[in-house]
């Protein structure tokens, strides 16, 4: 079995501080980590390539930097990265990042085999869009299963892969045919510690690197800002509400009948409310 | 059908690559709204959608058109006509057994075959698990922008949609342009937008077409649904009051105490992004960009930072109190009321005192 895993290297975001001047994004020391989401598609991958045999392949697009993330990936157990970088994708937004990675994933097939599953996780924690394995999908004409919470069944013989689907109110359990491409839900499962061995392998891996040319790219006109329709116009902070907040003076008085007082002198209608949904009336 | 010819906008910055939108294009009008039903249920963010595409509409002097997909009956027809009691001035309807339950191949053809067909400029759909599994699809199988979660939809005077969102994980707020392709896709997330007022209206014009797939043609099997046990779960985004816990709490424990003053309150509890990221919290609960965004009358945030991205999640809420040490926090620029203390401490005197007055005697008290 043959699975490819797409995985984003992406700033850590609980460290993105906004320059409070400019208003841009303070990259400096920002540390980079694999898109926390990515983590399951990872482990969901290895367990399948564990129980069936085979391999995974890891795939990133980014800037040379990247390897970091796909070497880490290596260390959890992959047996293959590729990294996709040119100065051609930069700026890309989903539609032209879907246009790279499905390329990159046809060469794969070519080089290393055709995968039975394509990987993603639910969405990153950077970009927050969750379009980008839809878009890989319908690109590949491959079939997809989003939002996977568990993977009950995949049939290699039969070619088939039966799994829980995270839905609105509820989990549909689908089956459908391989190859097809799964996003996995967080929390699904929990990224193994990676072997002595792994570690050792994956210092020394070589990473398979390609240019837009390498990986089969024929219309580099689709590709990064050049091949992106939406194009962002404007980036901002939002401002502070035009009246300020009012800041509860308790320098008298017990502070919580302070807020208490502050709140039903503001919204008079709120205290009767309350009673109600307190009292379930 | 012609437009009429814009002057170009005067471009700034990365807009001077704005071309004129390809002749192929000029004939997508209208604004148009998935209305998203499963189980013959409509998702409330579809009226919402309807709220903000019909002023978008009346912008543009362009109709707003709801798009109905479902099995042939009564659920998918009753939806089309409560569309008109939401705004719209049209329904297009697919209909066939072969969309009985959501699955992407055969949604994803039905709503590409009516946009090709129909030509919309602008579409919208809920950022629902089907929604974005179905938006990314056909966003790709027409080969045009779509820009996710958007927390405001605006025209500008080109016309042009500008869709604004959160990016840098929450950290900043963008406003984002599909300039030379139709439709132009967006996907706003339920509660983002207020419900609009249901007025009664007969369904006019409702245009069925045809899906054109039979059985067969589908791989994807739906063996079963499983409904969530714990309804209760969902209810936070549509929640009257809730009650909220961040990193100021300090340890997982101190996380009761918010739970705590909500079960006084008869509220839901939900937390911010760390929370969930530290394990404290389950990812059900979170509050924000990437969690649920709420419209309570009132919002009780305690020990929570208030970064973009959770702003963006709680600024519908009619009353939002922060409790903060830091009295610099972000929070104090969009809450109503804030106190500066510790909300561990804070917490415990608030429950006994909502407690006390919200008793039934207190009742009686307000009642004389």
């Amino acid at each position: 079995m043959h699975i490819v895993v797409c995985i984003k290297q992406v700033p850590d975001s609980a460290q993105i501080r906004v320059h409070p001047v400019t208003n841009t994004i303070m990259r400096q020391g920002v540390p980079t980590i694999i898109n926390p989401y990515d983590l399951f598609a990872l482990e969901a991958a290895l367990q399948l390539r564990d129980k069936f045999g085979g391999e995974v392949t890891v795939l990133t697009m980014g800037p040379p930097s990247a390897e970091d993330s796909l070497r880490r990936a290596l260390t959890y157990g992959a047996d293959r990265a590729v990294l996709l970088t040119d100065r051609f994708f930069a700026g890309a937004d989903t539609l032209a990042t879907t246009y790279a990675l499905a390329t990159a994933i046809r060469k794969i097939s070519e080089t290393f085999g055709a995968p039975d599953i394509v990987f993603t996780g639910k969405q990153t924690i950077d970009g927050d869009t969750a379009q980008v394995g839809p878009g890989i999908a319908k690109r590949l004409g491959l079939l997809q299963l989003t939002y996977v919470a568990k993977i009950n069944e995949v049939d290699p013989a039969a070619r088939t892969i039966e799994a829980e689907r995270r839905s609105e109110g509820g989990v549909q359990v689908l089956k459908t045919k391989l190859p097809c491409l799964v996003t996995m839900l967080e929390a699904t499962n929990e990224i193994r510690r990676g072997a002595m061995a792994d570690a050792l392998r994956a210092a020394r891996a070589q990473i398979v690197t390609w240019s837009a040319k390498d990986a089969g790219v024929e219309d580099i006109s689709k590709c990064g800002l050049k091949g992106s329709p939406t194009i962002v116009k404007r980036v901002f902070a939002p401002s502070a509400r035009a009246e300020k907040a009012t800041i509860v003076d308790f320098s008298n008085r017990a502070p919580a009948d302070a807020l208490i007082e502050e709140l039903f002198k503001r919204q008079p209608k709120l205290e009767a409310e309350l009673t109600t949904s307190a009292h379930g009336f | 059908m012609s437009e009429p010819t814009k002057a170009p906008p005067a471009a700034a910055g990365r807009a001077a690559t704005k071309k004129e939108l390809p002749e192929h294009f000029k004939a997508y009008k209208h604004v148009w709204v998935f209305i998203e039903q499963e189980r013959g249920q409509v998702h409330p963010v579809s009226w919402e959608l309807m709220g903000a595409g019909r002023k978008l509409a009346d912008k543009l002097k362009v109709d707003l058109a709801a798009v109905v997909i479902g099995p042939p009956g009564e659920a998918v027809q009753h939806a089309a006509a409560e569309s008109f009691c939401y705004g719209a001035d049209l329904a297009y309807i697919v209909s066939d057994d072969v969309l009985t339950d959501y699955r992407n191949e055969a949604y994803t053809k039905a709503l590409t075959d009516v946009v090709n067909t129909f030509k919309p400029e602008i579409l919208l759909l809920g950022a629902t698990t089907l929604g974005r599994d179905l938006a990314g699809s056909v966003a790709t199988t027409l080969l045009t922008g779509l820009t996710a979660d958007c927390t405001e939809l605006d025209v500008d005077a080109d016309g042009s949609l500008a869709a604004t969102r959160p990016t840098f994980g929450g950290s900043l707020l963008c406003t984002i342009y599909t300039l030379n392709y139709r439709p132009q896709m967006a996907t706003v997330r339920p509660r983002v937008m207020p419900m609009p007022d249901r007025v009664e209206k007969p369904a006019t014009r409702v245009i069925e077409h045809k899906l054109g797939l039979v059985e067969e043609d589908i791989v994807t099997k739906v063996l079963s649904f499983i409904p969530d046990r714990d309804s209760a779960k969902s209810n936070l985004a549509y929640a009257d009051v809730v009650v909220a816990g961040g990193l100021g709490l300090g340890s997982p424990e101190n996380f009761q105490l918010v739970k705590g003053l909500a079960a006084v309150l008869g509220a839901e509890f939900g937390c911010s992004r760390p929370l969930v990221q530290k394990g404290w919290v389950t990812s059900d609960r979170q509050i924000g960009q990437t969690g649920k965004t709420i419209r309570p009358k009132l919002y009780i945030a305690a020990g929570i930072s208030g970064a973009i991205q959770h702003r963006v999640g709680v600024e519908g809420a009619d009353l939002i109190v922060a409790i903060n040490t830091d009295k610099n926090a972000p929070i104090f620029d969009f809450a109503h009321v804030g106190i500066v203390t510790d909300a561990i401490r804070l917490l415990p005197a608030l429950t006994e005192a909502f407690r006390a007055r919200l008793s039934p005697h207190s009742r009686d008290r307000i009642a004389s």
